[in-house]
């Protein structure tokens, strides 16, 4: 539970941030809420040479209502999605996944942007992005891009952004009919499967957690709930799935959850 | 009328716990809030390896770092002897040595090979990392089937096999109960390893004064004067230059009943490089390397008739002892022998513990130790037997309570005081009746919800322990008494010491009302002084549930003998006889004459003044009482439990809780509460969420807190709390131990309750939805 020595940065803007992590490469790292990165290295799984601290620049923080989406700047607080009555009247996919993310004190700190940018295969947000088809803006040294969720999540903790991009704000559509729903142990834990539902009219968006090394998006369950059939999506949740098998649940009864909980998120959507 | 304590804090009321004002506001002070001047942190250097010959320790690279005072190995530090244990049940058992810094040989992953001494935490765990240490890796043994598999590698050489301890003990008539009995009823129950997970890890300050050659060290444990002994015996020096101190303390459940290597370690390197070393254990630390418990297999059989009265029990054990001999190991599962019976007059029995050597981390202690293990395995049998024979889970515990206390055991405990009927026929009457179930239960159904329920009717030993008891019966080094001093100031102002060593319990409150109680002095006006070897005579300190009914005693029977010295002060100073005082409320008054009155303040002043005593009678009120229990005390309850399981994901959601409980006569109910809650989430941990694991290694996988799950507050249901009150004939409070019970009672009940729900014969912990789902689709659950 003891880091190793580390230097420690705190930059005002996003352009300064970019340059501290060009000019330190590799042995750089940028820190947000810390709640994935403060315990590995105090466990010395990680070990940055030099920790760029984001938390002071305030223009990353908050939720905009631009129409038909959000924007929300990637330092806003678990805390701040799960309590935001925009997010929870019109993209409750998003607020129910945040209000379940550990215990008060992770939502508190943890950001949106950090828990993107982690991509850890039993977190949840990055389920609800691809469910949402959303998009994240990321920014570095060579200027701004935009990154869509299908393209942003690569594997096990890995994302496309580069290693001096900083990813500053996150993009969702509105969706109403929307809903996440985690299954754990015990109520702060990581989920062991999780399941992000979008439903718009006929058709439906469902994005799985847990069950691989990336959110993994249902296709089967989606084509198959055409027309509002949510058993039958459910049924076919599972299709083509290859999910890990630990202590927490063995590859088949991953596979049941995804189908257990698809049926309860459609369902759940469908009424919202 | 002689004044009374206006709105008193006496044995009985729930009073707000004086020592809470400094936890609440973040003002205990706790090992590492001690920092004394050039005072160096120590970091461990730990096996990678459950079993190795350790073939080099490469201290260079670590040594040169900036800020490194020393590397230490097991060949720079010299020990008179090795980690202690203090059971030897049969008085025969062979004690593996230990080196408290290994040598030669790692027997576990987590056995410490180096320290490092260093200017700060961070530089000593650097340079801890930077120490290269060569092994040359052994054939380990993982598993007690592994231990007992023929042609198994040893865990110590210096044994014939890794069996360290067999216990039996067998009645005459077992076979011939068994040969007439209707039914046997048999099952293998296990009793998984489990991690103590206190708040506050250990941690210790040793000082070692280099021009006094005395050795303070400030030590998170629940045995500060064990921890003075056995540092004088390791560290051969003389006990009289030995000073322990437990401070406040976060949490023990047993982990720190103990003298550990690191306490032996920091003291001789304190010595060594002549400054205060300070050793933190880490979280990780903790898990790896503080002793486990539980860890024990049960193979259960009951012989019973048709009506459910059990003739005979064959109960064998097989306890997973790890790689050494902690302080207590071989005690735990001789508690388990011990209690083999639980709750039931089983007039036959044929009982053994099988003890074996793994290249593990030591067991030892856990909450309940022994008593949870025995519970779990005979209250399960009592639910299969039941299903066995078709008769309900209540009917056959009753068929089988003993009916007349005190009640010897076909082991040989007496049990002091009991009516197990009482508190079974109260959660009886606390819960819905069966229609009412009934139709809960197909309600629930139509929501895809299971509902079950179960119980558990538990009875512990603890109050450890009469001395004799200690050698005679368990083959303990020390006895069991307890001290207390009970001091009155000049200024009519008390303080007591105590022997036992709070660390949650709420000892200064307890100890407070029992002084009000018996002398009259205001709750608010006892200070207690516990946990330092300069204050106390001695005290064997807390664990085993045992600090009331042992401590609490010496300070009542401390008090008593104040109170009866400031008898004769205060006949003298009221010219009457001793005989012709009325005492009440802290007042001495003659009968009859009421305004002839002192109260107990003024008889101290006098006694302090020491002007006019009575013929005989020294100057001063300052008693101090050693209290041996001529018994153990048996608490007992029953705890009923119901549960919702859904039926689509096997989630186990505890939706009521109810505890009935006797622990004899109540110094303070509201304390009695809160043992009781804490005591039923840590079994309902042990039931649902808890695991250590090793992997074919022998690496700890559940190394952390997201892997090793302990219940968090949004994970417990409200627990309802009810008692009877049988008072104990052992002490003159009557009271019992608490401190275990809900740990004790809960683990079997909710078992029982999710077994209810899935229609499930048994089912191995912990309870996690994967097993439970599995149990589901094997078990065509209602």
């Amino acid at each position: 539970m003891i880091p190793r020595e580390f230097a420690y940065e705190r930059p005002e803007s996003v352009a300064d941030a970019a340059g501290l992590l060009r000019s330190h490469g590799d042995g750089a790292r940028v820190l947000a809420g810390g709640h994935s990165l403060l315990p590995m290295m105090k466990l010395r799984l990680a070990a940055p040479e030099t920790l760029v601290d984001i938390g002071g620049i305030s223009s990353l923080r908050g939720i905009t209502d631009a129409g038909s989406y959000f924007e929300i700047g990637a330092l806003t607080r678990h805390a701040d999605l799960a309590g935001s009555d925009l997010l929870g009247l019109a993209c409750p996919v998003l607020a129910s996944a945040a209000a379940g993310i550990g215990d008060p004190q992770v939502r508190n700190r943890g950001t949106i942007g950090g828990s993107l940018a982690q991509a850890d295969p039993h977190g949840d947000l990055p389920a609800v992005l691809v469910a949402l088809d959303g998009e994240v803006t990321a920014e570095g040294p060579d200027g701004t891009r935009t990154i869509p969720a299908r393209d942003l999540f690569r594997g096990f903790l890995t994302t496309s952004l580069a290693a001096d991009e900083i990813l500053t704000a996150v993009r969702v559509p509105k969706a109403p009919h929307s809903t996440y729903v985690k299954f754990n142990r015990r109520a702060q834990d990581w989920a062991i499967a999780g399941v992000a539902a979008v439903v718009d009219g006929d058709s439906a968006r469902i994005a799985l957690t847990g069950v691989g090394a990336a959110p993994v998006r249902a296709e089967a369950a989606e084509r198959a709930f055409w027309g509002g059939n949510a058993a039958e999506a459910a049924a076919r949740a599972a299709d083509g799935l290859d999910p890990p098998s630990d202590a927490a649940g063995s590859a088949d009864y991953r596979r049941h959850l995804a189908r257990v909980l698809t049926l309860r998120a459609l369902e759940e959507a469908i009424g919202g | 009328m002689a004044a009374t304590v206006e709105q008193g804090k006496g044995i009985g009321v729930a009073a707000l716990r004086k020592e809470d004002r400094k936890f609440l506001t973040g003002r205990g002070r706790y090992v590492d809030d001690l920092k004394l001047p050039g005072m160096l942190h120590m970091a461990i250097v730990r096996s990678q390896f459950p079993h190795a010959a350790i073939t080099g320790i490469e201290t260079s690279a670590a040594m040169a770092m900036p800020g490194v005072t020393a590397v230490l190995t097991g060949d720079d530090l010299e020990f008179a002897a090795g980690v202690p244990c203090a059971s030897n049940p049969t008085g025969q058992m062979v004690h593996p040595t230990r080196p408290p810094l290994a040598k030669g040989r790692v027997r576990h992953v987590g056995e410490p090979i180096a320290v490092v001494i260093a200017a700060d935490r961070y530089t000593a765990r650097d340079a801890a990392d930077a120490v290269e240490v060569g092994y040359a890796e052994l054939p380990a043994v993982l598993g007690v089937e592994a231990a007992l598999a023929d042609g198994a590698p040893r865990v110590h050489e210096e044994l014939d096999s890794n069996v360290g301890l067999v216990l039996a003990h067998r009645t005459d008539g077992v076979d011939e109960a068994f040969a007439r009995a209707d039914v046997v009823c048999e099952a293998t129950i296990r009793n998984q390893r489990l991690i103590h997970v206190p708040i506050e890890t250990r941690g210790v300050v040793a000082d070692w004064n280099p021009a006094s050659d005395e050795l303070v060290v400030t030590s998170s444990t629940q045995v500060p004067h064990f921890l003075r002994t056995f540092l004088a015996i390791v560290c051969g020096v003389s006990e009289a230059k030995v000073r322990a101190i437990a401070p406040d303390v976060g949490g023990g459940f047993g982990a720190k009943l103990n003298a550990y290597a690191e306490e032996f370690i920091a003291a001789a390197a304190s010595r060594k490089v002549g400054a205060p070393v300070k050793w933190i254990e880490e979280r990780s630390e903790a898990m790896l390397a503080t002793c486990h418990g539980r860890a024990q297999i049960a193979h259960m059989s009951l012989a019973a008739t048709k009506d459910g009265k059990v003739l005979g029990m064959r109960a064998h054990y097989v306890q997973d002892y790890g790689s050494y001999l902690q302080m207590l190991t071989p005690l735990i599962s001789q508690l388990t022998f011990l209690m083999s019976p639980g709750a039931y007059a089983i007039p036959e029995v044929d009982v053994k513990v099988t003890n074996v050597y793994t290249n593990t981390v030591p067991t030892d202690a856990l909450r309940g130790a022994g008593r949870p293990e025995a519970t779990h395995a005979i209250e399960r049998s009592m639910d299969m037997l039941a299903g066995e024979l078709g008769m309900s889970r209540t009917e056959i515990r009753r068929r089988n309570f003993p009916s007349e206390f005190p009640f010897t055991s076909a082991i040989g405990l007496q049990y002091d005081s009991g009516d197990y009927g009482k508190t079974l026929d109260r959660l009886l009457e606390l819960s819905d009746d069966r229609e009412t179930f009934a139709r809960r239960r197909e309600e629930a159904a139509a929501r895809g919800k299971l509902l079950g329920r179960g119980l558990s009717t538990w009875v512990e030993v603890c109050g450890f322990v009469p001395s004799d008891v200690a050698r005679n019966a368990l083959g303990l080094t020390p006895g069991g008494w307890e001290s207390s001093t009970v001091r009155m100031h000049p200024t009519g102002k008390a303080t007591v010491i105590t022997g036992t060593s709070p660390h949650g319990q709420g000892h200064a409150t307890s100890w407070s009302q029992i002084v009000e109680t018996e002398l009259g002095v205001p709750f608010d006006d006892v200070e207690v002084i516990h946990g330092d070897t300069a204050f106390a005579p001695y005290g064997l300190g807390t664990y085993g549930s045992r600090s009331l009914a042992v401590g609490g005693t010496a300070v009542h029977l401390a008090a008593t003998k104040v109170r009866d010295k400031a008898r004769l002060v205060a006949a003298q100073m009221l010219e009457a006889s001793p005989d012709d005082l009325d005492f009440s409320g802290g007042v001495f008054a003659v009968k009859g004459s009421p305004d002839k009155r002192t109260t107990i303040q003024e008889v101290a002043f006098r006694a302090w003044q020491a002007f006019g005593m009575p013929e005989g009678v020294t100057p001063g009120l300052d008693e101090t009482v050693f209290f041996d229990p001529p018994n153990c005390v048996f608490p007992f309850g029953a705890h009923g439990c119901e549960v919702e399981v859904d039926r689509d994901t096997g989630k186990v959601e505890i939706t009521s809780y109810i505890a009935v409980d006797d622990c004899g006569n109540v110094v303070n109910p509201m304390i009695v509460d809160g043992q009781v809650h804490g005591g039923v989430v840590h079994g309902i941990g042990q039931a649902l969420y808890e695991e250590a694991e090793y992997d074919s290694g022998g690496q700890l996988v559940t190394g952390t807190l997201v892997d090793y799950l302990i219940p968090s507050a949004a994970d417990v249901p409200h627990i309802e709390t009810h008692r009877t009150v049988t008072p104990s004939p052992t002490n003159p409070l009557g009271v019992k131990g608490i401190g275990e019970a809900g740990t004790i009672a809960s683990t079997p009940a909710v078992v029982s309750a999710v077994c209810d729900a899935v229609g499930a014969r048994d089912l191995d912990m912990p309870l996690q939805p994967m097993k439970v789902w599995d149990a589901i689709q094997k078990g065509g659950a209602r």
